[in-house]
């Protein structure tokens, strides 16, 4: 061997551009001629709560006493013009996912925690259940494009109805459900053949345009004798523009969804690439409602990637009146977890994992509908996995442990109620966060942009 | 038996449309006919009724009359504005003069009868509502529509029944392109029965053997890498 060798094997250097991820990308591609769909949210990183940081109470705030003073989290959602506004009591919502996309087990697993603890949970693309309803004390209803399973007694039996024009996951694009997935329950509540790849279309069939909206927004209202609040709910893109045309259209609520927010099942390239981040989607949000003297009237919304009490008071403080949440409540349920839970026993999961070629921790494979853990699959073997007391339960610890730690945080802070928290209490850890966030970044008083 | 107390007529030159739907959700007790003087092209008229009466708007109505209507039979003298019938579940509307873009878009029951043109995405949506149009039907009628007939007696603008699925049309006239995954097919005795009681129920008296039958070639239905960007 020649002595300038050194002995360390050959040199792996890999590409920053054609890395391994992109190299089976393209070799995917060439293969099947299909780009991917798959189900959850963005899995690039991106400007987030995590780069966000709490100033606590020192000498110049007070801190409330974190287990004897009181710290409020209700909220009340729709009082611009509905009679009969929706209350809960915490700040923190279940997003809207199909029953299509999860089982019936599912949606009444989190009607059923989502009451527990007092917050509302939402329908999704193909209607609203009887099991969910029923288990549900506040339910919004989605108005989506596809109008699948949509009809006027749910209407009026719904606590708020929620008119989707986009998601954050795929603003602009409409939906997709794999056949495997309509099984024959699924497909007569959409009125489809069974087994067919059910497309959602991009626009609603009966208005085009903000001015289209406001009237039938009128008309959603007229219907429910306007009683309950319209939310309006867009994919992050242009949300100061957005957020401002919704508020005009008349909307009592706006929901905006940031890129990370999850679906389950869009094209990888849509998740990836379209769409802005929730952090810069909910300052333009909250600016659009204060350039128009509406924040506190119309209340705002804000979802995509929000996991945990830190990122709930990080959104309040930065001006959203509430969150919802979608991915972090299927992860409660047991997504992507190795086991699930069947009499009382752990069962692994981790040969069915396997069997789709993913592992758990890695999994996005809603679109399958071969769920391992039984939450996103309409299989009557696979939907058993979850079990709705064990799902309810569990989905109520977590949304209770994010309510405790949000007002944690708020005491921490000194207030007394987790809307008093305010963007003065937020710092940056990053350029970039403090740019989009509009808070000044650590330290500093800098807020790139801005000053 | 009360005359008075059968039939009531709202003024929407004096009174207000919040009035009349409120009137209309509630109990309708010995009343069962309803008539809306003035209408003047408001939106919203007679939406989410939900009983068996019987409405008459004396002119034309704006966005949505009608809308998610059951089981009431809905008579608009005029013309209807976009999305007459929308969603409708069960019940009869029948328009007519014209009715603009997204007639009986979604609607999953009841007939909607048009004796004029209808705009854009007639039946749009259509998810098991029966839609007969006397005269033409603009573009991307019956685009992703998925259960029910829609009979067109005059001719079809471009791109008729785009991604449909199992929603069935009848065109007397031209058509001047099917959208994608639609195609003529032959029509056979059942094709005619259901066209002749269509028209029958529209008091229009063709003979259905002059239409032609358009329904989904299927090859959307499941998602493969020939489809070419199809959808
Ligand atoms: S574990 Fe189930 S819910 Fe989670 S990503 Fe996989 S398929 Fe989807």
């Amino acid at each position: 061997m020649d002595n300038n060798t050194p002995d360390t094997g050959p040199s792996l250097e890999e590409s920053w551009g054609y890395d391994r991820k992109t190299l089976d990308y393209i070799q995917r591609a060439s293969a099947t001629g299909l780009y991917e769909i798959r189900g959850l949210g963005a899995k690039r990183r991106v400007p987030h709560f995590d780069d966000l940081l709490f100033l606590g109470a020192s000498l110049s705030r007070y801190p409330l006493e974190g287990y004897r003073e009181k710290c409020s989290s209700k909220v009340v959602l729709g009082t611009r013009f509905a009679k009969k506004p929706v209350e809960l009591e915490m700040p923190i919502t279940i997003a809207g996912m199909s029953f299509g996309a999860l089982s019936a087990n599912v949606k009444e697993a989190l009607g059923r925690a989502a009451s527990e603890v007092g917050t509302s949970t939402t329908t999704g693309d193909g209607g609203m259940t009887q099991e969910e309803r029923n288990s549900s004390k506040t339910l919004v209803y989605q108005c989506l494009p596809s109008r699948y399973g949509f009809n006027p007694d749910d209407v009026r039996r719904a606590d708020a109805i929620e008119v989707v024009i986009g998601q954050g996951a795929k603003p602009g694009g409409g939906g997709m459900l794999l056949g495997q997935k309509i099984n024959p329950r699924v497909a007569k509540m959409r009125v489809l053949p069974e087994g067919v790849d059910q497309r959602s279309a991009a626009r609603h069939p009966d208005w085009t345009g903000p001015d289209d909206l406001a009237i039938k927004i009128i008309e959603l209202r007229e219907i429910t004798d306007w009683r309950i609040p319209i939310y309006v709910k867009v994919g992050a893109t242009r949300t100061f523009n957005d957020v401002k045309l919704a508020v005009h259209s008349g909307a009592d609520v706006v929901v905006v969804d940031g890129m990370q927010g999850g679906t389950a099942a869009t094209q990888t390239t849509f998740i990836e690439n379209v769409g802005i981040p929730t952090l810069a989607a909910l300052r333009q949000a909250v600016e659009a409602l204060e350039d128009l003297n509406m924040k506190g009237k119309v209340q705002l919304i804000i979802s995509g990637g929000i996991r945990s009490g830190a990122d709930v008071a990080k959104a309040l403080a930065m001006g959203a009146d509430a969150v919802s949440v979608g991915q972090g409540i299927l992860m409660a349920l047991g997504c992507n977890s190795g086991s699930y839970m069947q009499g009382g026993k752990h069962i692994s999961a981790i040969a069915d994992y396997t069997k789709l070629g993913t592992a758990p921790g890695f999994c996005h494979h809603c679109h399958t509908g071969q769920c391992p853990v039984g939450v996103t699959t309409q299989d009557a073997v696979l939907e058993q996995r979850l079990e709705p007391a064990v799902g309810a339960k569990r989905v109520r610890n977590y949304l209770k442990t994010v309510n405790m730690e949000l007002t944690t945080i708020a005491r921490a802070c000194g207030k007394q109620n987790v809307h008093h928290l305010e963007r003065e209490d937020l710092v940056a850890l990053t350029v970039e966060a403090a740019a989009m966030a509009g808070v000044p970044l650590a330290g500093t008083s800098w807020i790139p942009g801005r000053q | 038996m009360n005359a008075v107390a059968e039939a009531i007529a709202f003024d929407l030159a004096s009174q207000k449309l919040r009035e009349l739907n409120q009137f209309l959700h509630g109990d309708l007790g010995m009343v069962k006919q309803v008539r809306v003087l003035n209408p003047d092209g408001a939106h919203s008229i007679a939406v989410g009724v939900n009983a068996p009466v019987t409405i008459n708007i004396a002119g034309h109505a704006g966005y949505y009359a009608a809308g998610m209507n059951q089981l009431a039979d809905v008579d608009i003298a005029g013309n209807a504005g976009p999305g007459v019938a929308e969603n409708m579940m069960s019940g009869r509307v029948h328009v007519h003069g014209f009715a603009s873009v997204s007639a009986g878009a979604s609607a999953q029951g009841g007939l909607l009868i048009v004796d004029g043109d209808a705009g854009l995405r007639c039946g749009i949506s259509l998810k098991g509502g029966d839609i007969v149009v006397g005269g033409d039907v603009g573009a991307f009628s019956a685009f992703m529509a998925q259960a029910g007939n829609l009979v067109v007696c005059g001719d079809a603008a471009e791109n008729l029944g785009d991604s449909l699925y199992e929603a069935v049309i009848y065109v007397r006239g031209k058509v001047k392109s099917l959208g994608a995954d639609a195609q003529f097919e032959p029509m056979t005795d059942a094709d005619h029965v259901t066209v002749a009681g269509l028209l029958k129920q529209a008091g229009l008296t063709h003979d259905p053997k002059e239409f032609k039958r358009i329904a989904s070639a299927r090859s959307l239905y499941h998602w493969n890498a020939d489809a070419n960007q199809e959808y």
